[in-house]
C-alpha cells in the first residue's frame, strides 16, 4: 500500500491544521459554558457571603459565613430537606417498582409492542408544569375523576397537608415510571435466552428466576435509572410548585425559589443554592461513574 | 424460540397481553382526559359524575385564541345571524368576542405559543450546531483531560435551574436581558449544549474514522472531510439530538417562570398563570394544553428508536 500516507500530516499540508480545527471546534463550547454557567456561579458564590437583597437599594454588606450558619441552623430549611428526601424516596421508589414491573410485563412477544412502548413513554416527554396543572383537575375534591372512580367522596388530595406530597409523588410516578421501564427493557433484552431455558428445564420457580437471573443482569441499568431519577427528584421544582401550595410539599428547590424571587433574600438564597449545588454535584459524580461503567460493558 | 411452552405458559402470556393493554389505557387516561376536556362544552368539564360521552365542539379553541367578555343581555338575532360560525359559538356560550379594527381581538395564547416556538427553535439550532462540532473535536482529536472536560460539560446540565437562575437574573438585569427572547435562548442553549455534546459524541464515535482518512488521502482538507463526509453520516444523530433539545426547551418551566413575565413568556408558565384569573374555564386550559402537547407527542413517535439513547445522554445505545 504505497498510496497510504499518514492522514494527519497530509491534512496539515492543506487547509487548517488539526490543532486549529480542534481548538476552533471545542473552545467556543467551553467558553460559552464558562460564561453562562460557571461565571454566574462564581458571581453568586460572592453574593453568598453578603447580606443583600436584589429588590432594595441597600448596599450589600459582607457577613462572611453568616448566611451559611443561619441556613444550616434553620429548622425550616432542614424541614425542606426532609420533605425532599421523603419525596425522592416515595416517588423514585414508586417509579422503580412500577417501571420495572411494566418492563417485566412488556418483555415478551406482544402485538404492536413498539407502538405500545412508545405510547407508554409519552408522559415523560411532556411538560411537567402543564401536565401537573391538569392533574389538579383530576385530583379535584369536588369533581375530580380520581375521587369519582375510587369512590373517595370529597377527599382533598392536594390541600390535605398529610397527603399532598404523596399526591404529587403519584403524578411523578405516572410521569417517570416509563423512564425506568425503558432502561429495564434494554437490560432485559440483553439477558441471554438460554439462561431462562436452563432455568425452565431445572424447574426453577418464577421467584428464583427473577431474583437469581433477571435482577442481577438488569441491575447495572436499574442503578443508572435509580441514580438519575434520584438526582432529578432532588431537583424537582415544577410539579410540586404547580400542584400544591402546602408547606408539607415545599421541596428544597421551591424554598430556594421563594427565598430568591419572592422574599428577595438574594445573599442568603445564593448560599442555599451553593449547599444544593454541592449535593447535586456529588450525585452527578456517582451518576457519571456508573454511566461510564455501563458504557464500557 | 425454544422456550418450553406449557398450556400454563400460554395462558400466562395471554393474561400478560391483556394486562399490557389495560395498563396502557390507564397510563394514557390523563392525556385522554385533557384531549376530551378540550372539546367539551364548558358546563360538562366539571360534572359529577364525570362526563365521558358528549357532542364535541370547537368552542374551547375559539375561546383560547380570542379575548372575550360575558354577555350582559342576549345578543339580538340579526347580529347573531350576521356573525361568522366561530363567533356564533362564543355567543352560544354566553360571551362576546372583543373586536379591534374589525377583526377579533387575540388572546395572549398565540403570542406565547410563538414565543415558545422562536425560543425553542433558536436555542436548538445553537445547541446542536455547537454541540456537533464540539463532539467531533472530542471524538477525533487527542485532548488532554478529555474525560474531565466532558464531565465538566455534563455537570452544567445537572445544575438545578433555580441555582443558575439567581445569578443569571442579577446579570440579566444589568444588561437588560430579563424578559427577552435572547435571554431565554441563551439560557436554553447553555442548558442543552452539554446534552448535545454528549449525545452527538456517541453518534460521531460510531462513524468509522477510515471514511475521513480515505477522504484526507484523496485530497480533502480536514474541514471538507468534516462537512462532506462526517456531517451527512451523522444526519440521523443530528436530527435526533435536535428533537431532544427542542423538547426540553419547549417544556422548560423554571427558567421561563423566573426570567420572563410577558414579552418573552413561553407557554409553560403562561398556562398555569391563567388558573388564578377569574373563574377557571378548564376547557380553555385543556385546549391550550392539548395544542402545546401535540408537537411533543408527534416527536416522541419520530424519536422512538432513539429514546433510550437520548435519556441516557448517549451512553446506552442498543
Amino acid at each position: 500500500m504505497i498510496t497510504r500516507l499518514d492522514a494527519g500530516s497530509a491534512a496539515v499540508a492543506r487547509g487548517l491544521s488539526d490543532l486549529t480545527i480542534r481548538n476552533l471546534f471545542i473552545l467556543p463550547t467551553i467558553a460559552f459554558l464558562i460564561v453562562f454557567n460557571i461565571f454566574p456561579l462564581i458571581y453568586s458564590l460572592g453574593y453568598s457571603f453578603y447580606s443583600y437583597s436584589a429588590s432594595s437599594n441597600v448596599e450589600a454588606l459582607f457577613v462572611g459565613l453568616q448566611n451559611y450558619r443561619d441556613l444550616l441552623s434553620d429548622p425550616n430549611v432542614w424541614n425542606n430537606f426532609t420533605v425532599t428526601a421523603k419525596y425522592v424516596l416515595v416517588s423514585v421508589g414508586g417509579q422503580m417498582i412500577v417501571g420495572f414491573g411494566l418492563a417485566l410485563l412488556l418483555n415478551r412477544p406482544i402485538p404492536f409492542k413498539g407502538f405500545i412502548t412508545t405510547l407508554l413513554l409519552l408522559p415523560m416527554m411532556m411538560s411537567a408544569a402543564v401536565i401537573g396543572l391538569f392533574w389538579q383537575l383530576l385530583y379535584s375534591p369536588s369533581w375530580g375523576v380520581i375521587n369519582y372512580i375510587f369512590n373517595l367522596g370529597d377527599f382533598a388530595w392536594l390541600s390535605d397537608p398529610d397527603v399532598a406530597l404523596y399526591a404529587v409523588a403519584i403524578t411523578d410516578i405516572w410521569m417517570w415510571s416509563p423512564f425506568v421501564m425503558l432502561l429495564s427493557l434494554a437490560g432485559l433484552s440483553a439477558v441471554p435466552k438460554y439462561l431462562y431455558e436452563a432455568a425452565a428445564i431445572d424447574r426453577a420457580s418464577a421467584w428464583y428466576t427473577l431474583t437469581r437471573i433477571t435482577l442481577p443482569l438488569v441491575a447495572p441499568l436499574l442503578l443508572i435509572a435509580l441514580i438519575f431519577r434520584t438526582m432529578e427528584g432532588f431537583k424537582t421544582f415544577d410539579l410540586a410548585f404547580i400542584m400544591s401550595t402546602q408547606p408539607t410539599t415545599e421541596l428544597i428547590a421551591i424554598r430556594l425559589y421563594k427565598l430568591a424571587f419572592q422574599e428577595w433574600q438574594t445573599g442568603e438564597s445564593c448560599a442555599l443554592a451553593y449547599i444544593v449545588l454541592i449535593m447535586v454535584l456529588a450525585i452527578t459524580n456517582i451518576y457519571v461513574k456508573y454511566l461510564n461503567q455501563a458504557k464500557a460493558r | 424460540m425454544a422456550v418450553v411452552t406449557s398450556p400454563a405458559h400460554k395462558l400466562l402470556g395471554r393474561v400478560a397481553v391483556v394486562a399490557v393493554i389495560l395498563v396502557t389505557l390507564v397510563v394514557l387516561s390523563p392525556i385522554y382526559w385533557i384531549a376530551s376536556t378540550a372539546f367539551k362544552p364548558r358546563q360538562l368539564a366539571t360534572t359529577v359524575p364525570p362526563t365521558v360521552f358528549f357532542k364535541p365542539e370547537l368552542t374551547p379553541f375559539i375561546k383560547l385564541f380570542t379575548k372575550r367578555v360575558q354577555l350582559t343581555r342576549p345578543v339580538d338575532q340579526a347580529t347573531y345571524d350576521a356573525a361568522p360560525w366561530w363567533e356564533k359559538r362564543v355567543y352560544d356560550a354566553g360571551e362576546r368576542v372583543l373586536k379591534v379594527g374589525g377583526g377579533p381581538q387575540l388572546s395572549a395564547y398565540p403570542s406565547r405559543f410563538l414565543n415558545s416556538l422562536i425560543i425553542a427553535i433558536s436555542s436548538t439550532l445553537a445547541a446542536v450546531g455547537m454541540g456537533t462540532i464540539t463532539a467531533y473535536g472530542f471524538s477525533r482529536f487527542r485532548i488532554a483531560g478529555a474525560d474531565d472536560l466532558l464531565f465538566f460539560i455534563l455537570s452544567t446540565r445537572m445544575l438545578p435551574p433555580v441555582v443558575v437562575a439567581i445569578p443569571m437574573f442579577l446579570m440579566y438585569r444589568v444588561v437588560g436581558l430579563v424578559d427577552t427572547h435572547l435571554g431565554l435562548i441563551i439560557l436554553y442553549t447553555a442548558f442543552n449544549l452539554s446534552f448535545s455534546v454528549w449525545l452527538m459524541k456517541g453518534f460521531i464515535d460510531e462513524i468509522p474514522k477510515e471514511y475521513e482518512e480515505a477522504a484526507l488521502v484523496d485530497g480533502y482538507t480536514r474541514l471538507q472531510a468534516f462537512f462532506r463526509i462526517v456531517l451527512p453520516e451523522a444526519a440521523t444523530g443530528i436530527a435526533a439530538t435536535a428533537v431532544f433539545c427542542f423538547i426540553s426547551a419547549w417544556n422548560e418551566y423554571a427558567f421561563a417562570l423566573m426570567m420572563t413575565n410577558r414579552d418573552a413568556q413561553t407557554v409553560p408558565p403562561f398556562i398555569p398563570s391563567q388558573l388564578g384569573s377569574g373563574i377557571t374555564d378548564w376547557t380553555v386550559i385543556a385546549a391550550g394544553t392539548l395544542l402545546f402537547l401535540l408537537p411533543v407527542a408527534l416527536f416522541t413517535f419520530l424519536l422512538r428508536g432513539q429514546l433510550l439513547r437520548g435519556v441516557t445522554f448517549g451512553a446506552i445505545r442498543k
